[in-house]
């Protein structure tokens, strides 16, 4: 296990990294999840590569650290119930608003992407049914290492065991090699972008929904809700966040609304945003 | 308690499976190949199947044919459980009547994601 010495420094060096909170119980499983990038890197113990990321000037080790501590436990069509909200009302009332102007949503801590092409499967599947959707989806995390795993729409067999329905990998999958590879049209649908939540996301544009699943539980309280606060500016004037299950709205949201983790612009917000 | 059959020819599996399987409070019978299974099936229709595909006596695949025929073999929910990771063997399984399909080697997480895909849990 990490010493206090080498946790705190990890901790710091990830914070300013990605701001995101590790506390001293992760210790243990942050050394098992380095242990990989060691070897890789050529050394032979967790130690040696804090000692060697504490002299490197460029800090790629420190960012290297910091992709292998961030990647969460994503999977595809994580929390049901979320994903049937956006099918059966947050995605039509986005479409009916929108008209024949395209619909944009935002992942926001996408990590290797299984979320926003998760979306792209029900936007596909909505076009069979003959909804008219343009839609935009886009993808964003603080890692490109991360994000290039996204893009190439590969994933492991354990990887699309999880969550993925089998007519659905099926439909949407094919096999390539040892991998799956996801359809040309499905990895088309998704645009990538890398993005650090403790950034404002302007450069992003204007969203209509903003998914944020299971992101904020990485960061400290006080963190969280300025996280919020950032991505709601993005959200175009009816737009919602939606949150993962059990997810709620942190303190210091003022101005917004939470209802089932669809968070809104309360009624002066929304003046506000669209004068 | 509901009922699952877990059909594998091979005795770790099936300890594997049962273990799994019974945390998530499913009552276990197990059958070693596609014959023993569809007389357990004969004996009493369980709630779900967790089915091998190559075993000797009778496939599964033939077994799957076999059951839907059977009067009320269909009600059993079928998740198939296989080293077959083909997109050709995977559209037959669901063309026999498969109501999931688990590619091995898996754990206890798949496991449960597949359940919950078929609508067992």
């Amino acid at each position: 296990m990490l010493n206090d010495a080498e946790f705190a420094l990890v901790a710091r060096e990830v914070k300013s990294r990605s701001g995101a909170a590790l506390s001293r119980d992760v210790a243990g499983p942050a050394e098992i999840r380095l242990t990989p990038l060691a070897r890789r890197e050529g050394f032979a113990t967790v130690t040696e590569l804090i000692s060697a990321a504490r002299i490197r000037a460029d800090g790629a080790l420190w960012l290297s650290i910091t992709e292998a501590l961030a990647q969460s436990d994503t999977r595809f069509f994580r929390d049901k119930p979320s994903f049937q909200k956006l099918r059966a009302d947050l995605l039509p009332a986005a479409i009916k608003r929108r008209g024949h102007e395209r619909v944009r949503i935002l992942c926001a801590g996408c990590s290797t992407g299984q979320e926003p092409y998760s979306i792209a499967m029900i936007v596909d599947e909505m076009r069979d049914e003959g909804v008219a959707a343009a839609v935009e989806i886009v993808g964003a995390d603080f890692s490109e290492k991360l994000l290039d795993k996204a893009r190439s729409g590969l994933y492991t067999q354990f990887e699309v065991q999880r969550g993925l329905p089998i007519r659905k990998l099926i439909a949407h999958f094919e096999k390539s090699g040892d991998l799956w590879r996801i359809s040309d049209r499905l990895r088309g649908a998704v645009k990538f972008e890398t993005h650090n939540l403790m950034k404002h996301p302007g450069g992003l544009g204007q969203f209509d929904i903003i998914m944020l699943s299971h992101v904020l539980s990485a960061f400290a309280p006080e963190t969280r809700a300025e996280i919020v606060n950032r991505l709601t500016d993005a959200l175009a004037g009816e737009g919602v966040l939606l949150l993962g299950a059990g997810e709620s709205l942190p303190a210091g949201c003022d101005g917004l609304v939470a209802i089932d983790g669809v968070v809104r612009r309360g009624q002066a917000q929304r003046v506000a945003a669209v004068a | 308690m509901r009922r699952c059959l877990v059909v594998d020819d091979s005795r770790v599996i099936r300890k594997v499976a049962r273990r799994i399987l019974e945390d998530m409070r499913f009552e276990i019978e197990e059958a070693a190949d596609g014959l023993e299974a569809l007389q357990a099936c004969r004996r009493q229709m369980p709630e779900a199947i967790l089915l091998d595909w190559t075993m000797p006596v009778m496939s599964g695949i033939d077994f799957l044919r076999q059951l839907r025929q059977e009067p009320g073999g269909d009600k059993p929910t079928v998740v198939f459980c296989t080293t077959e990771n083909d997109v050709e063997r995977i559209s037959e399984a669901l063309k026999a009547g498969a109501d999931e399909y688990m590619m091995k080697p898996f754990d206890g997480d798949i496991l449960h994601s597949k359940f919950a895909e078929a609508g067992l849990l």
